[in-house]
C-alpha cells in the first residue's frame, strides 16, 4: 500500500523535519541562550564579586564570595524548580496562563506545613526534625496534590476550564486554612512556624539544601528525559492517545514530578505566584518551538537570569535583598495581565 | 445585528409570581416562609449579642458594652452580610455569570489598595477620607475587570472568574509592594482581613450607606440582568446600557469599599449565598432578593460567632473562616454544575 | 476487519449508545450518517479507543483495542477528531512530523521524513508546508490534521466530520482526497458525515444510526431511498435522478 504512495510522492526527500522550520530560527535560538548564558555569568559574578576588593580569584577573594555562594545556589535550585515545573505542568495541562503556584500547589505545602505544627505543636514537631521531617512534609504534599489534582485533571470534569478555576479556588481555600489555622496557634508555635514558612533569598532555609538539591536534579533530569512525550502531550488528549500514548498515566507522571520539584522550592523560598509564569512565558516567546528539548533549558536560564538580577539589583543598588520575591512577584503579574490582554484568550 | 423578539434567556422572574398579582392565599403561601427566616434572623442576632468574652449581665458597666460593641456588631453583621450578598448577586446578573463576585473580580482588592493609598498619601486620614479612597479604587478596579471582560474572548463562563481572581492577585501585589515601600507589611494583613471585632460606636456608622444601595437593589435589579443580556438586547428593549452598567458598578464599589473599610475582606460571600438561595429555591430574581438579604446575614453572623468563640478569649477573624468555608462551598457549586450538564 | 460487539455506552439515566454489533469490512469509504446525537461520534471514538465502552468488545484489524497497548494500536488505527486546538505554534511540517511518533518515539528517521513528504505531497500542502497552523485558512489546516492521520500510516483510518467548518470547494477537495486515499492507498476509511448527499456520493457504504443505535447498513444504493432517508432522519426526503445518473437527496 506504500507503494502507490511512493509513486505520488515527488522527489522531494532529503528534507528534515525539525524543531526549527528555517535555519534563521535555529541561529535566533543559539543566539538567545547565548544572550541568557551572558546575562546569567554576569549576574552571578556582580552577585559574588560586588564590593569585593580582593584581587579577583584570590583566596581572599574566594573566602568572601563563598559567603555569598549559598544565595546563588538557592536561585538556581528556586530557577530550576520553578521553570521546570511551571513548564511541564503548563504542557500537560494545555494551557499555557496557570501555573502550578497558581494552581495552589504551593498552598498545599504551606498547609501541611501548619497542619504539622497545629496537630502536633512543639513538642511533635521538634520530636521529628531534619530530613525525616523534610521528607515527611514533601511527601505528603507531593501524596496530596497528585490526589487532589489527578481528581481534578482526570478528565470527570471534561472541561481544562473547570478544573482550572477549582483548582485556583482550591489554592485560595488552602491559603486561607493556612492563615486560620496560623491564627489558632499559640504565639511561640507560632513564632516557629513563620520561622519556617517566611523565606526570602537572602533568607532561604537552607539547611535543607542537602536533601533538596539531589531530589530536584533527580526529579528535573526526569522531566528532561520525558521531553518528546510531552512534545506530543502538547497536541492533548485525544491527539496523545491516538499516536499511542497512554494520556492518563503520562499526566500523572507529569504532575508526580511536578509536585516534587514545587514542593522543594516552597520549602526553600516559600510561595512565589507569579516567577513561574513569568518565566515559562519568557521562554516560549524567546524560543518560539514545540520542542521541550529547546524550551526547558532556556526557562530555567531565564529563571536564573531574572532571579539573579533582580536579586544583584535590588541587594547593591536599592539595598533591599528581602525585597526580591516581592518584586519578581509584581513584574510578574503584570506580565500575566499583558499576556492575557494580548492573547486575547486564556 | 437586530434582535426582535424578547431575548432568549429572558429576564428569569416569572410575572404571575409577582405579589400584587397572586390572590391572597398563593401570597400568605410565598410570605410565611419568608417571615420564619426572619424570625430565625432576629434569633441569630440575639444570639450575636450574647455572645463574647465580656459578661455583659454581670459585671460593672456591662450594659454600656453591650452598647459600646454588642449593638454596632451586630448591627454591621447584618448590614454588610447582606450587602455583600446583594453586591454579589447584581455582578452575577450584569455579568450572567453564577461565578462572579468582588472577591473573583479583584474589586475586594483595589478597595484595599485604594484604602493603602490614602493611609500613605495623607497624613492622618478619618474614616471618611478612607472610605472615599477605598470606594474610588473600587470603582476603578471594577470598570478595568470589565475592560478586561470585553477584550478578552470567551469561550467559556468560567474563564471569567479564573481573569478576576487573578487581577486580584496582581492588584494584591502591587499592595504588597506598596506596603514593603513604607513597612506597612505588618500592618496590611491586619487591615485586610474582614474582621468585626475592631466595630465599636463610632466606627461603623458608615456602613449604614450600604443600607441604601440594599434597598436600591430592590427597586432596580431587572435592569441588571436586562443589561447583562448584553449592549445589544439592552438598547433593543429601550434601556439605556451604560447609564444601568455604571449605576450597577456604583453600587458594587460603594458595598465593596465601605466593607472593606470599616470591615475587611468577606471573601466569596457574595458568591455562595445568590448561589446557594438559587439552587434551593430557583432561578427567580425577584422573590429570591429578601432571601438574598437574609442567607447573607446567617452566614456572616454564624462565621463570626464562630470566630468568637472558637479561642476564646482571642478572636479569629471571620474572613479566614468565609475563605475556607466559601471555598468549599464554590468547589462544590462547580462540581455539582458539571454532573448537570 | 473492524468489528464491534454489543458494544453499550451509558451517559445518563435516558441516554445510551447501543448495544452495537457492527462489521465494518477493510478497505473503502465507510460512512456514519444520522441525525444530530445519534451517537456516531461517540461510536467512532470508541472504535479509536479514545472512549471505553461500557460493555462489549471492538477489534479492529484482529486486535482487541482496550486490550491491546495503545503503542500498538497507533500503529494500525489512526483517528481525527473534530476539535483540534493546540497551545504550541507548529508548521504543517512539524505537525505532519508528529503523525510518525508510533513508529520514531519522537526520533525521526529518513524513513519517516519519506513518510511526511508523501503524505504532505498527497494532500497538496508542499506549498504550506513550513507556513504555521494559526497562519492557515479552515480548510488548509483540516487539510494538514489529515495529512498527519495519513502519516501515521495506519491501516485504518477514523475521522470525526471532517467536512465541519468547510465549504463547498474545500469539502468536495476533500472527500475526493480521502477516496483518493482508499483505493490508491488501501486504506480503510471510516468517516462521520452530517450530509447525506456527500455520503451517498464517496462511500462504499453507509451506516446510519439513530438514537444510539445501529437503524440500517448497506452499500449506497440500499441506502439512499426516500423511505429509508426519511426513517433515519425523521424528515421526508426525496431521492431524485442527478446528473451521471447518480442519486441526489433532496430534503428542503
Amino acid at each position: 500500500m506504500s507503494e502507490s504512495l511512493q509513486a505520488t510522492a515527488s522527489a522531494r526527500t532529503g528534507r528534515r523535519t525539525g524543531p526549527f522550520p528555517t535555519p534563521a530560527r535555529r541561529r535566533r535560538y543559539l543566539i538567545v541562550v547565548g544572550v541568557l548564558l551572558v546575562i546569567a555569568l554576569l549576574a552571578t559574578y556582580g552577585i559574588l564579586g560586588y564590593g569585593n576588593r580582593a584581587e579577583f580569584m584570590s583566596r581572599q577573594w574566594v573566602t568572601i564570595a563563598g559567603l555569598r555562594v549559598e544565595s546563588v545556589v538557592v536561585i538556581l535550585v528556586v530557577a530550576f524548580c520553578q521553570s521546570f515545573a511551571t513548564v511541564s505542568f503548563q504542557t500537560a495541562t494545555q494551557n499555557r496562563i496557570l501555573t502550578p503556584s497558581i494552581m495552589g500547589f504551593e498552598s498545599m505545602y504551606v498547609a501541611i506545613q501548619t497542619a504539622a505544627v497545629f496537630f502536633l505543636g512543639i513538642s511533635g514537631v521538634t520530636l521529628l526534625d531534619g530530613p525525616a521531617r523534610f521528607f515527611l512534609q514533601a511527601g505528603l504534599m507531593v501524596l496530596m496534590s497528585v490526589l487532589l489534582y489527578s481528581w481534578l485533571l482526570s478528565g470527570r470534569f471534561g472541561n481544562l476550564h473547570i478544573m482550572l478555576l477549582v483548582g485556583v479556588v482550591i489554592g485560595g481555600g488552602l491559603g486561607s486554612l493556612s492563615t486560620f489555622m496560623q491564627r489558632l496557634l499559640e504565639p511561640n508555635e507560632f513564632d516557629i512556624l513563620s520561622a519556617r514558612l517566611l523565606g526570602s533569598i537572602s533568607n532561604a532555609s537552607t539547611e535543607n539544601l542537602p536533601y533538596v538539591i539531589p531530589v530536584c536534579l533527580a526529579a528535573g533530569v526526569a522531566l528532561w528525559l520525558r521531553s518528546r512525550r510531552m512534545n506530543l502531550m502538547a497536541l492533548g488528549r485525544d491527539a496523545t492517545n491516538n499516536l499511542g500514548l497512554n494520556h492518563r498515566r503520562e499526566l500523572m507522571t507529569t504532575l508526580l514530578l511536578v509536585s516534587i520539584m514545587m514542593a522543594m522550592t516552597t520549602s526553600l523560598v516559600g510561595p512565589m505566584t507569579f516567577l513561574g509564569f513569568l518565566v515559562a512565558t519568557l521562554a516560549y516567546s524567546l524560543t518560539d518551538t514545540y520542542d521541550h528539548r529547546l524550551i526547558l533549558p532556556v526557562a530555567f536560564l531565564a529563571g536564573y537570569s531574572v532571579l539573579a538580577l533582580a536579586y544583584f539589583t535590588l541587594r547593591n543598588v536599592f539595598y533591599a535583598g528581602g525585597a526580591v520575591t516581592v518584586i519578581v512577584e509584581l513584574v510578574g503579574g503584570l506580565v500575566f495581565l499583558i499576556v492575557l490582554l494580548r492573547k486575547g484568550r486564556l | 445585528m437586530s434582535l426582535t423578539t424578547t431575548p432568549p434567556d429572558a429576564p428569569r422572574d416569572a410575572p404571575s409570581a409577582r405579589p400584587g398579582t397572586a390572590p391572597r392565599r398563593a401570597r400568605w403561601r410565598l410570605a410565611w416562609p419568608l417571615l420564619l427566616a426572619l424570625a430565625a434572623t432576629l434569633a441569630l442576632m440575639v444570639l450575636s449579642l450574647f455572645v463574647g468574652v465580656y459578661d455583659i449581665s454581670g459585671g460593672e458597666g456591662g450594659w454600656e458594652m453591650f452598647w459600646i460593641t454588642r449593638v454596632p456588631r451586630t448591627v454591621s453583621l447584618v448590614l454588610a452580610g447582606a450587602a455583600m450578598s446583594m453586591a454579589g448577586l447584581v455582578m452575577q446578573q450584569m455579568t450572567q455569570n453564577r461565578f462572579v463576585e468582588p472577591t473573583t473580580t479583584g474589586t475586594t482588592e483595589w478597595a484595599g489598595l485604594g484604602l493603602l493609598v490614602t493611609m500613605i498619601a495623607l497624613p492622618s486620614p478619618g474614616i471618611m477620607e478612607r472610605m472615599v479612597g477605598a470606594v474610588l479604587f473600587s470603582f476603578v478596579g471594577t470598570m478595568v475587570f470589565f475592560l478586561f471582560l470585553r477584550r478578552v474572548t470567551l469561550r467559556s463562563s468560567l474563564i471569567v472568574p479564573i481573569i478576576g481572581i487573578m487581577l486580584g492577585a496582581v492588584v494584591s501585589s502591587i499592595s504588597t509592594f506598596i506596603a514593603l515601600q513604607h513597612d506597612l507589611l505588618q500592618s496590611l494583613g491586619i487591615w485586610f482581613a474582614g474582621s468585626f471585632t475592631g466595630v465599636v460606636r463610632g466606627r461603623y456608622e458608615l456602613l449604614w450607606i450600604v443600607l441604601v444601595v440594599a434597598v436600591l437593589v430592590f427597586v432596580v435589579a431587572d435592569q441588571f440582568t436586562v443589561a447583562g443580556l448584553g449592549r445589544d438586547v439592552a438598547t433593543n428593549v429601550g434601556l439605556n446600557y451604560n447609564l444601568v452598567v455604571f449605576l450597577g458598578v456604583t453600587m458594587v464599589a460603594l458595598v465593596t469599599g465601605v466593607t472593606t473599610v470599616v470591615i475587611g475582606a468577606l471573601p466569596f460571600l457574595g458568591l455562595i449565598v445568590p448561589n446557594v438561595v438559587s439552587l434551593i429555591r430557583g432561578d427567580n430574581l425577584r422573590t429570591n432578593l429578601p432571601w438574598v438579604c437574609l442567607t447573607g446575614v446567617w452566614v456572616v453572623t454564624v462565621c463570626d460567632i464562630i470566630g468568637r468563640t472558637i479561642i476564646m478569649p482571642f478572636e479569629v477573624p471571620v474572613s479566614l473562616i468565609l475563605g475556607v468555608v466559601g471555598a468549599v462551598v464554590f468547589v462544590t457549586l462547580l462540581v455539582r454544575r458539571r454532573r448537570h450538564v | 476487519m473492524i468489528s464491534l460487539e454489543n458494544v453499550f455506552k451509558r451517559y445518563s439515566d435516558d441516554v445510551a449508545i447501543g448495544p452495537i454489533s457492527l462489521e465494518i469490512p477493510r478497505g473503502g469509504v465507510t460512512a456514519l450518517v444520522g441525525p444530530n446525537g445519534a451517537g456516531k461520534s461517540t461510536v467512532l471514538t470508541m472504535i479509536g479507543r479514545l472512549q471505553e465502552p461500557d460493555a462489549g468488545t471492538i477489534r479492529v484489524g484482529g486486535h482487541d483495542v482496550a486490550r491491546t497497548p495503545s503503542k500498538t494500536i497507533a500503529k494500525v488505527l489512526s483517528i481525527l477528531r473534530q476539535e483540534n486546538h493546540f497551545v504550541t505554534r507548529l508548521t504543517v511540517r512539524q505537525l505532519v512530523g508528529f503523525g510518525r511518533y508510533p513508529h520514531s518515539r519522537g526520533r525521526l528517521t529518513v524513513e519517516d521524513e519519506q513518510h511526511i513528504d508523501r503524505a504532505i505531497e498527497f494532500l497538496d500542502l508542499a506549498e504550506l508546508q513550513d507556513r504555521f497552523l494559526d497562519q492557515l485558512s479552515g480548510g488548509q489546516r483540516q487539510r494538514a490534521y489529515v495529512a498527519m492521520v495519513l502519516a501515521q500510516d495506519t491501516d485504518y483510518v477514523l475521522l470525526d466530520e471532517p467536512l465541519n467548518n468547510l465549504d463547498m470547494q474545500h469539502s468536495v477537495q476533500m472527500m475526493k482526497q480521502l477516496r483518493r486515499a482508499a483505493d490508491e492507498l488501501g486504506r480503510t476509511i471510516v468517516i462521520v458525515l452530517h450530509d447525506i448527499n456527500y455520503a451517498a456520493h464517496y462511500a462504499d457504504r453507509i451506516v446510519a444510526m439513530n438514537d444510539g443505535r445501529l437503524t440500517e447498513t448497506g452499500p449506497p444504493e440500499e441506502i439512499v431511498r426516500g423511505e429509508v432517508l426519511s426513517r433515519i432522519f425523521h424528515t421526508p426526503v426525496e431521492v431524485v435522478d442527478g446528473p451521471q445518473g447518480r442519486p441526489v437527496c433532496v430534503y428542503f
